[in-house]
């Protein structure tokens, strides 16, 4: 399950937030905020499709750079809202 | 005492890390009017030298023509300095009106309202326009204002890859079930002085029956045939719904900005928008000098078509000399860089060669992109161009980098 959520954020950020022609690497450590890769306001985006992708509301207060800083971070949060 | 030795530490801290990170913000004192070439005391103390300026939005060299402030100097006498008063109490004038009908005229919509400044223009517009049932859809390079007017709001924000019509109609498809969805651009991106599509993102909205908003602050005055912006570039001259645009840049540049197009929303700022309700008028001087800048352009577009040749002139001089330039056709030129200590150190060399310049990098520009951004203006001659194009060859060459392009530079400097 996990491992199928860490999937679906990766696909979700390389089809988001890279060009077609990108060779970035995204892997479940990759600094997405402080690496550039999602910036401040793409973050609302992402929050909003973890939202209505997994019926949950995160609350702003969560929503840090911090949380969303790499995959792992953002599954991290995810488990606090997420019950299976 | 509530300022304790706590919050001093703290505060202390935040400006030693911005200084740490290479983040910390220093000002330039210029002892001229603003102008191609200028005054620049730097740093404070070293005595002020003459600098060639390609750092200000002064594109069509206005902010110190004659007869604007000639305009201004009539203003005060006949319309005084300030009227200490937000616009519903007292403090619409006559010009005030009257410069509004003439941005209406020259963008070519319905109606227009002042703001104080663009980013107010932008901060109240969106809230006042949208709300939860409704989407934004925002190319992701939009200016940090739009961004903080649509935090502000309470529709549903979504953004596109810049300037990927694909991405952007897919977002439209996602949103159908919204009340209203509305795309929000730049017209001209500050950045990389790319222009928007704004043709294509038309037939999107006609397509899918969506708004379009154009924050046009780096091409009103002078992009298009007749400087109307990017609309009249794109050949959409009335099929924009709302341009907002400041007055700061090459109309005059000394502050203001508006909200301009349908009529009812244009109504609803003035009786809605916070930033407009509650910061005082933009006053009056101000108000007399760009009706006299509306005028001036109105008149011949000598201005902007000089700043065109000069633009097109820079650039292939700048490509010619080995030199690796965004292309484009936009007065902004960016000299690309990749690596954020070059960027400084270049624009520190060229300061010293007489060119006043400055680097970006990383936040203001994503990871890896550092550059200097040159600004053209009309009021550059040839000679202080080439003098220009000479210096960052110098300096270049001195980094190893003339010549090279975009893998060799990250090769020697990485990102």
């Amino acid at each position: 399950m996990q491992d199928d959520v860490k999937r679906l954020i990766i696909d979700y950020i390389k089809k988001e937030y890279l060009d077609e022609d990108s060779d970035q690497e995204v892997t479940e450590t990759t600094k997405l905020i402080s690496g550039g890769i999602v910036d401040s306001f793409s973050m609302v985006s992402l929050k909003m499709y973890l939202e209505k992708k997994f019926q949950i509301k995160i609350p702003d207060e969560k929503a840090t750079p911090e949380a969303f800083d790499s995959v792992n971070n953002i599954v991290t949060l995810l488990r606090e809202f997420v019950h299976s | 005492m509530a300022y304790s030795e706590k919050a001093k530490a703290h505060y202390s801290g935040e400006l030693s890390a911005l200084r740490g990170s290479g983040l910390f913000k220093e000002e330039r004192y210029i002892e001229s009017p603003q102008a191609a070439s200028i005054r620049v005391e730097y740093p404070w103390g070293a005595g002020a030298r003459e600098v060639i300026n390609f750092c200000a939005n002064n594109y069509l060299g206005l902010s110190s023509h004659p007869e604007v402030l000639e305009a201004a100097r009539v203003a005060l006498g006949t319309r005084g300095f300030g009227l200490s008063s937000v616009r519903f109490i007292c403090g619409t004038q006559d010009i005030h009106r009257e410069l509004e009908q003439k941005l209406s005229e020259f963008l070519g919509t319905e109606d227009t309202v002042l703001f104080p400044s663009c980013m107010e223009a932008n901060g109240g517009l969106f809230e006042v326009m949208i709300d939860k049932d409704d989407a934004m859809i925002a190319d992701r390079l939009v200016h940090a204002s739009i961004v903080d007017g649509m935090r502000l709001c309470k529709a549903q924000l979504y953004n596109y890859k810049h300037s990927n019509m694909d991405h952007l109609e897919e977002k439209l498809q996602e949103t159908q079930g919204c009340r209203f969805r509305v795309i929000i651009t730049d017209g001209v991106f500050s950045m990389d002085g790319d222009i928007a599509k704004l043709d294509e993102i038309c037939e999107l909205a006609d397509r899918y029956d969506a708004f379009v908003v154009v924050d046009d602050s780096h091409a009103t005055g002078f992009v298009g045939k007749t400087g109307r912006g990017t609309h009249e570039r794109c050949g959409v001259m009335g099929r924009i719904d709302v341009i907002t645009t400041t007055l700061g840049k090459a109309l005059g540049g000394a502050a203001g900005g508006c909200v301009s197009g349908r009529s009812e929303i244009v109504e609803l700022c003035r009786q809605r928008a916070r930033p407009y309700l509650f910061s005082n008028t933009v006053p009056p001087v101000v108000v007399a000098a760009t009706i006299k800048v509306l005028d001036v352009l109105s008149r011949s577009t000598d201005r902007r078509d000089r700043l065109e040749a000069n633009t097109r002139f820079f650039r292939e001089s700048m490509t010619g000399a080995g030199i690796d330039i965004r292309e484009g056709e936009h007065p902004i030129v960016p000299v690309m860089l990749y690596n954020a200590k070059l960027a400084q150190g270049i624009a520190h060399d060229l300061y010293e060669e007489g060119i006043y310049v400055i680097g970006f990098f990383f936040p203001v520009v994503p990871q890896g992109q550092a550059r200097i951004r040159v600004q053209i203006s009309a009021d550059h001659d040839r000679e202080q161009l080439t003098r220009a194009v000479e210096a960052f060859a110098k300096v270049e060459k001195k980094y190893g980098i003339l010549g090279k392009k975009k893998d060799e530079i990250i090769a020697m400097y990485g990102t």
